[in-house]
C-alpha cells in the first residue's frame, strides 16, 4: 500500500482551476518533492491531502484513509507544516512544543528520540519567544512541533522558503534522517536545486503535473542538445540567438543563456552567424531540472 | 484528551497575559466609562445661573429670591432690568431669568385665596439645551412657589431614584456595552488572529475537535469578564452609590448569562470575518451602533420611531439593560424580570448554536 494515492484530484476556487486532474502516488518511506513556482497548486494539494479542503472531483488517500470520508483519521496521523510560520510568536519555544504535544494527546518526552536531533539545536533558546527566533530556528521549531506526535506522513509546504542557504542544507539533512526512521515525507519547494535531495520529484505548474521521476532520471528525459552561450551584450544575444536557424529555445539561465537546439546543430556555424557580438562563446552543458521544467512548461 | 483541553486554556491565557496593552485596556475601559458616565456626563441639572427682574422689591419678592439663592441647584446672579434679559441669556451669563410682576404680592395673595388672577412670575429660559431648560423650569417652579404651594393640586414623589441621579441610569447601560466590547471583540479578534497567522490550519489538522478549540478560547475571556463584572459592580455600589436593591446575586447571574451571549456573538463574528481588522470593524460598527442607539442605554426606547422600536427587540442588550435597571434601581428580583431572562437565554442558545454550526473544521 502506498502512503499517498492521488487519483485525478481537482480543485477549483471560483474561476481559478487550482488543481486539474492530478494523479500520483508516494510510496511508504519515500521523500517526495513537489517542485514548481508560485501558483502551481502545491499549497492547494497540501491542503487537500491534510483534509483542510474538499476536492471538487477525484479521490485521494493518505495512509490508507480517504481524504473526504475518513478525514478525522488522517488528522491524527499526519504532521503538517504550512508554508507560513504557523506557531505562536508570543509563546516560548518550550511552550509551543508542549502545546502541540498536548494537542495530539502525547507528552513531549515520549517523542523525544524522534525530535531530539532537531530540537537539540534550539533547546538553548527554549525560554525565548518563538517570534524572536531567526528564520532557520523558527523552521526547526516548526518541524519539531509537526513531529511531536510521531506522524506516519509528514507534509512540508515550502519549508525552506525565506531560510538562509546553510540552514536550508541542514534542513534537508534532517529530512533525510527522518526518512531513515520510516516517515513518508511530501515536501514542496520553489527551488529547483533542492530537488536532487528527494527520492522522486513531481514538476508542477498551473495545477498540472508536468512529469514525475527521480531527480537523475528526470533530467535524462531532456532529449535535445543544450548549450550555454554568453556575450558581452547578453540582451542582444538573447534576441539574436532566437532568430538563428536550428535554435529551438533560448532563455536566460543565471549568468548565461541556455540554448536548446535541433539535432545536427553546429556550434561553430552559430558563432560565425553572430560574429557582430563581442566575446561570444558557446559550450555544451548538461541539462538541469530547471531546463527540463522550462521545456515541459512550454509544451 | 482532557489534558489537551487544559493546555488549550493555558495557552489562551498566556496569549492574554502576554498582551499587556490589551489587558490594560480591558481593565481601564470599564473604569473610565464608569467614572465618565457616573460623574462627568450627567443629565442632572446643577448650578443653574439665575437673574431676577423685580420692578418693586417687596418682602415677598425678596423672600422668593432668598430661597433661590440658598438652593444648591441655583446660583443667583443679581437683579437686572427688562431690557438686558435677552443679552444676558444670549451671552450665557445666565441660564434663566425670573421676572416678578410689579404687584407680585397682591397677585400671590389673590391666587392663594383662590381668586382669579394673572400670573405673578414669568420664567424666561435659555432652551438651547432642552434637558437643562426642562429640569430648570421644574426646579424653579418648586422653589419659587415654596410656602405658597400648599394649594398645589399635585404631590409628586420620585420613587427608586429620588434625586434623579443619572449615574443610576447609566450603570446598566455601561455594563451592557462593556461586555460586548470585552467579550465579543476580544474573542472574535483572537479567533480570527489564528486564521490570519495560519495557526488555525495547524490546529485543524489535529485530532482536537473545533468546539473544543472554541470553548478553550472562551474560558479565559469569560474569566476576565467576570473580573470586570465584579469591578463594575464594586464601582457602581461604592463609588456611585447605586442601590443594587434587587440583590447582587440576581444581577450577577443574569450578567453571567449575558457574558456567554457576548462570547457567542464574538464567535459568530469570527466565523464571518477573515481578518482581525474586519473582526474589529464588525464588532464595532455592526454591534456597537445598535447597542448605543437601540438598547435604551442613551435614549429611551419609547422615544424611538416605531420601526426602530421593532428593531430594538432584536438587540440583546436592550433586554439585559432593562432587567439590570429593574434589579439595580427598582429592587426587582430575578423572578420579576423572568421575561428578560428567558429572551436572553433564547438569544444565547440561538447565537451559540448558529456560530458553532458555522464554525468550519475545514478552510472553506
Amino acid at each position: 500500500m502506498n502512503a499517498i494515492d492521488i487519483q485525478s484530484l481537482s480543485k477549483r476556487f471560483g474561476r481559478v482551476q487550482a488543481l486539474d486532474a492530478v494523479s500520483f502516488s508516494v510510496g511508504k518511506g519515500e521523500l517526495f518533492g513537489l517542485i514548481g513556482p508560485d501558483g502551481a497548486g502545491k499549497t492547494t494539494l497540501f491542503r487537500l491531502l491534510t483534509t483542510l479542503l474538499t476536492p471538487n472531483s477525484g479521490t485521494a488517500s493518505v495512509d490508507g484513509f480517504d481524504i473526504v470520508n475518513d478525514y478525522l483519521s488522517i488528522r491524527s496521523r499526519v504532521g503538517y507544516m504550512p508554508g507560513r510560520f504557523s506557531l505562536y510568536p508570543d509563546l516560548t519555544v518550550e511552550e509551543n512544543l508542549d502545546f502541540f504535544a498536548a494537542l495530539f494527546g502525547v507528552r513531549a518526552r515520549e517523542s523525544y528520540d524522534l525530535v531530539a536531533p532537531i530540537y537539540k539545536q534550539i533547546e538553548p533558546f527554549r525560554k525565548r519567544r518563538a517570534g524572536k527566533l531567526s528564520g532557520g530556528m523558527k523552521q526547526k521549531l516548526a518541524l519539531s512541533c509537526a513531529l511531536i506526535h510521531r506522524p506516519s506522513v509528514l507534509f512540508l509546504d515550502e519549508p525552506t522558503t525565506g531560510v538562509d542557504a546553510v540552514s536550508r542544507s541542514e534542513f534537508w539533512d534532517m529530512l533525510a534522517s527522518l526518512q531513515q526512521k520510516g516517515i513518508t515525507i511530501l515536501v514542496s519547494t520553489p527551488y529547483m536545486d533542492e530537488a536532487s535531495r528527494c527520492d522522486r520529484i513531481a514538476l508542477c505548474n498551473e495545477g498540472h503535473i508536468l512529469g514525475i521521476d527521480t531527480p537523475n532520471d528526470i533530467v535524462r528525459r531532456f532529449d535535445a542538445p543544450l548549450y550555454a552561450v554568453r556575450a558581452s551584450n547578453m540582451y542582444a544575444l538573447l534576441s539574436a540567438a532566437r532568430r538563428i536557424e536550428g535554435v529551438a529555445e533560448c532563455y536566460p539561465f543565471g549568468e548565461v543563456h541556455h540554448l536548446v537546439t535541433d539535432r545536427g546543430f553546429d556550434p561553430s556555424r552559430f558563432l560565425g552567424q553572430l560574429n557582430e557580438l563581442d566575446d561570444l562563446s558557446i559550450e555544451p552543458v548538461v541539462p538541469t531540472i530547471e531546463d527540463i521544467f522550462i521545456k515541459w512548461m512550454k509544451r | 484528551m482532557k489534558n489537551n483541553f487544559l493546555s488549550f486554556v493555558k495557552k489562551e491565557s498566556l496569549h492574554i497575559l502576554r498582551d499587556r496593552r490589551t489587558m490594560l485596556i480591558v481593565v481601564l475601559i470599564p473604569i473610565v466609562l464608569m467614572v465618565l458616565f457616573g460623574f462627568a456626563i450627567s443629565t442632572e441639572v446643577n448650578d443653574i445661573k439665575v437673574a431676577a427682574v423685580a420692578p418693586d422689591r417687596t418682602d415677598g419678592v425678596r423672600d422668593a429670591v432668598e430661597r433661590l439663592a440658598r438652593n444648591d441647584y441655583f446660583t443667583f446672579c443679581g437683579y437686572t432690568d427688562n431690557r438686558s434679559i435677552d443679552a444676558l441669556l444670549r451671552s450665557g451669563k445666565t441660564d434663566a431669568v425670573v421676572v416678578f410682576a410689579a404687584d407680585f404680592d397682591r397677585r400671590m395673595q389673590s391666587a392663594a385665596s383662590g381668586l382669579p388672577s394673572s400670573p405673578a412670575i414669568q420664567l424666561i429660559l435659555d432652551a438651547s439645551n432642552v434637558n437643562t431648560a426642562g429640569a430648570a423650569t421644574a426646579y424653579l417652579q418648586g422653589v419659587l412657589l415654596g410656602a405658597e404651594s400648599q394649594q398645589s393640586l399635585f404631590e409628586t414623589r420620585m420613587l427608586f431614584n429620588p434625586q434623579m441621579k443619572s449615574a443610576f441610569n447609566f450603570v446598566p447601560g455601561i455594563m451592557g456595552l462593556i461586555f460586548i466590547l470585552v467579550c465579543a471583540m476580544m474573542t472574535s479578534v483572537s479567533i480570527v488572529r489564528e486564521k490570519e497567522v495560519g495557526t488555525m490550519e495547524v490546529l485543524l489538522v489535529s485530532p482536537v475537535r473545533p468546539f473544543k478549540i472554541i470553548f478553550a478560547k472562551m474560558i479565559p475571556y469569560f474569566a476576565i469578564s467576570c473580573c470586570v463584572l465584579i469591578l463594575i459592580l464594586l464601582l457602581a455600589r461604592y463609588l456611585l452609590g447605586v442601590p443594587m436593591s434587587g440583590g447582587v446575586a440576581g444581577i450577577f447571574s443574569l450578567s453571567l448569562l449575558y457574558l456567554v451571549l457576548s462570547l457567542s456573538l464574538g464567535l459568530l463574528v469570527s466565523t464571518i470575518a477573515r481578518t482581525q481588522v474586519a473582526a474589529l470593524l464588525i464588532s464595532a460598527m455592526v454591534m456597537m451602533m445598535p447597542i448605543l442607539m437601540l438598547s435604551g442605554m442613551l435614549f429611551p426606547i419609547e422615544n424611538l420611531p416605531k420601526f426602530f422600536q421593532t428593531v430594538s427587540l432584536l438587540v440583546p442588550t436592550r433586554w439585559y439593560i432593562d432587567a439590570v435597571r429593574k434589579m439595580m434601581i427598582q429592587g426587582a428580583s430575578v423572578v420579576e424580570v423572568w421575561q428578560d431572562c428567558v429572551i436572553l437565554f433564547c438569544m444565547t442558545a440561538l447565537v451559540l448554536g448558529v456560530s458553532l454550526k458555522k464554525f468550519n473544521d475545514k478552510l472553506e
